[in-house]
């Protein structure tokens, strides 16, 4: 083998290998580009859409007409704003009840030796792939004994079903990439776990809760299903539910301006936590994935 | 340490799983016990407390259903072909990342962007995208000179899965991107370059050593999005909501428990969308561990 790389070495000058990184590199930069378009103009033509008013709406113009009538609609909407706020209330709810519940468990599970860790560790993986469907109708037995039905509190009980094995999961593998060392000398000092989690490791996790808390405030306020079953008025419904469930009276007066211009709003957090966060976001991700 | 030290820290562990044990048994297990329960059952959704058992009859029910295995047939195809074309895109997507870029950071968050937006935001911008009318995608293939007039894509039957698949495609490619990049980083350059310095030629370093050494991030990206994408619901309830040609097992188990009010026959159809992910996931796991056991893999 080196052989052949010599001879090719000899044989090709240095403009040749010049000439060709720099044809690799147009090739990968083009590639760039067109991985970005793909993935970032279906947004940037909602928004171009949400501003266009009557027939310009119906012209492919790809700069955006700047009319927000419609966003000024929707902020008069008082049932949009509800179920924004619902949105809001359902997410954040669910991200920290899931960050108490799966930091507790991923103590036990992280840092303490017991028999059965493993098990519970493979019970928590199995119940994260549960298809939702298949709690649908013992959910719906509870939520009505509760006395939560067409509450968004159901919601959030209903959503920790997915959120808190995911956080329990990526907090376990967050927990143990702490050294030991940190609190072997707490614990020769005798130091409940209670202090030892509360005073040494959680100043230490900020980073690795906001990583599972913005993808369990995603999963929250993206969730469908149990939405579209246990609300059925329009003022308890999250945005999903309520922008999938638009519809106009016949297909030619689908109001798509009003739709983009709420699929524009719902999304704006989104993007922008996306955007903000992108690196603990992706740390998230990976340590729930690859790690595990 | 001490048998009695022992048995406190077990005892301070349970302690520490006392909430999650409570909330799972909850909303994972009591549900899910329930839901077997009815699945033997004639109970109907109005009240559920009048009921008698008719064992195995609803089981037979969904699976004498023509509808039913329209929908494993659709559900399938859905899962097969947009899982591999996210697996093709997404390690692609992969590799041009991997190499240094400028503004890599930007281009990972922009990448993300898709995956972070709501499904249903994402099949309305694609309803929007594909009118047949006004949609822009049709505007740009008649500008372009392929067709002379608008298709319909989302209203006809025939290409309602491919967009179905298409829309898919572009908001879950990120989350292979992301897992497969994750994986690219952990291999030590020093391996590719040694294979240059030998004078390698670039396709076989991809084919002999990126790809094998890529084999468990690939592995545990598909097995998490085969099982999503089995479970299917919301995208496909939203774009073509009863359409029989992209109805999914559970918008047919949802629809039978909810739209029809029959709790026994939807509990049913749902203990059998349960045992068709289950079956995936033993498949998939096993397909994974069977590499780990040929010492291939490390991990």
């Amino acid at each position: 083998m080196t052989e052949v790389a010599l001879y090719r070495a000899v044989r090709k000058p240095a403009a040749y290998y010049r000439v060709r990184r720099r044809i690799v590199r147009l090739f990968q930069s083009a590639a760039l580009l067109l991985v970005l378009i793909y993935t970032l103009f279906p947004y940037y033509w909602a928004f171009v859409s949400s501003t266009k008013q009557g027939a310009a709406l119906y012209r492919a113009a790809l700069v955006p007409a700047l009319d927000f009538t419609y966003y000024r609609q929707l902020i008069d909407n008082p049932v949009f704003m509800g179920s924004l706020l619902n949105s809001a209330y359902v997410a954040v709810a669910t991200t920290f009840l899931s960050l108490f519940i799966g930091l507790s468990a991923a103590y036990a599970l992280g840092r303490i030796d017991f028999p059965q860790r493993r098990t519970l560790l493979m019970i928590i993986l199995m119940i994260s792939i549960f298809p939702q469907v298949v709690v649908l109708s013992g959910m719906f037995e509870l939520i009505n004994w509760m006395g939560l039905f067409n509450r968004p509190s159901a919601l959030v009980l209903t959503y920790l079903l997915s959120t808190v094995p995911f956080t329990t999961w990526v907090l376990t593998t967050f927990i143990r990439e702490f050294p030991r060392e940190l609190e072997e000398a707490a614990i020769i000092d005798g130091c409940s776990h209670f202090r030892i989690l509360m005073k040494i490791l959680l100043p230490l996790m900020g980073p690795s809760l906001a990583s599972t808390g913005i993808l369990a405030f995603i999963l929250a306020w993206n969730e469908f299903l149990f939405a579209l079953t246990f609300t059925l008025t329009d003022e308890n419904r999250t945005v999903p539910v309520a922008i999938g469930l638009i519809a106009g009276n016949s297909r030619y007066e689908y109001p798509f301006g009003q739709i983009m211009a709420a699929s524009v709003t719902v999304t704006l957090p989104l993007i922008l936590v996306v955007l903000f966060f992108q690196r603990r976001i992706v740390a998230g991700l990976t340590a729930g994935a690859v790690k595990g | 340490m001490s048998a009695r030290l022992a048995r406190r820290d077990h005892l301070a562990a349970w302690l520490f799983l006392i909430p999650v044990i409570i909330v799972m048994l909850l909303v994972a297990v009591w549900p899910l016990a329930r839901t077997f329960f009815f699945s033997f059952t004639d109970a109907y959704l109005d009240d559920p407390s009048i009921y008698s058992m008719v064992g195995i009859d609803n089981f037979l029910d969904v699976i004498n259903d023509r509808s039913w295995w329209v929908a494993v047939r659709n559900t399938i195809v859905f899962t097969v072909i947009s899982v591999a074309i996210e697996t093709v895109l997404g390690l692609a997507i992969a590799l041009l990342i991997n190499e240094a870029i400028p503004g890599r950071g930007l281009v990972r968050a922009a990448i993300l962007v898709p995956w972070a937006i709501p499904v249903v935001v994402s099949a309305k911008i694609w309803e929007w995208m594909l009118n047949d009318q006004f949609g822009v995608l049709n505007k740009i293939l008649i500008g372009l000179g392929f067709i002379d007039h608008g298709i319909a894509w989302t209203a006809s039957s025939s290409l309602i899965m491919g967009v179905i698949i298409f829309a898919d495609v572009w908001m879950t490619t990120p989350f292979m991107v992301l897992l497969i990049l994750a994986g690219l980083q952990l291999i030590s350059p020093e391996i590719f370059e040694a294979a240059e310095v030998d004078g390698i030629p670039a396709w076989k370093r991809f084919w002999s050593i990126t790809l094998p050494m890529l084999r468990p991030a690939i592995g545990v990206a598909v097995l998490f999005r085969v099982l999503d994408a089995l479970r299917m619901f919301d995208l496909a309830y939203v774009m073509a909501a009863s359409n029989e040609n992209v109805m999914t097992v559970s918008i047919y188990a949802r629809d039978r428990l909810i739209s029809f009010q029959e709790l026994g026959v939807g509990s049913a159809a749902s203990t059998w969308v349960f045992l068709l992910v289950a079956l995936a996931a033993i498949i998939i796991i096993g397909a994974l561990r069977l590499d780990r056991a040929s010492g291939e893999l490390t991990k």
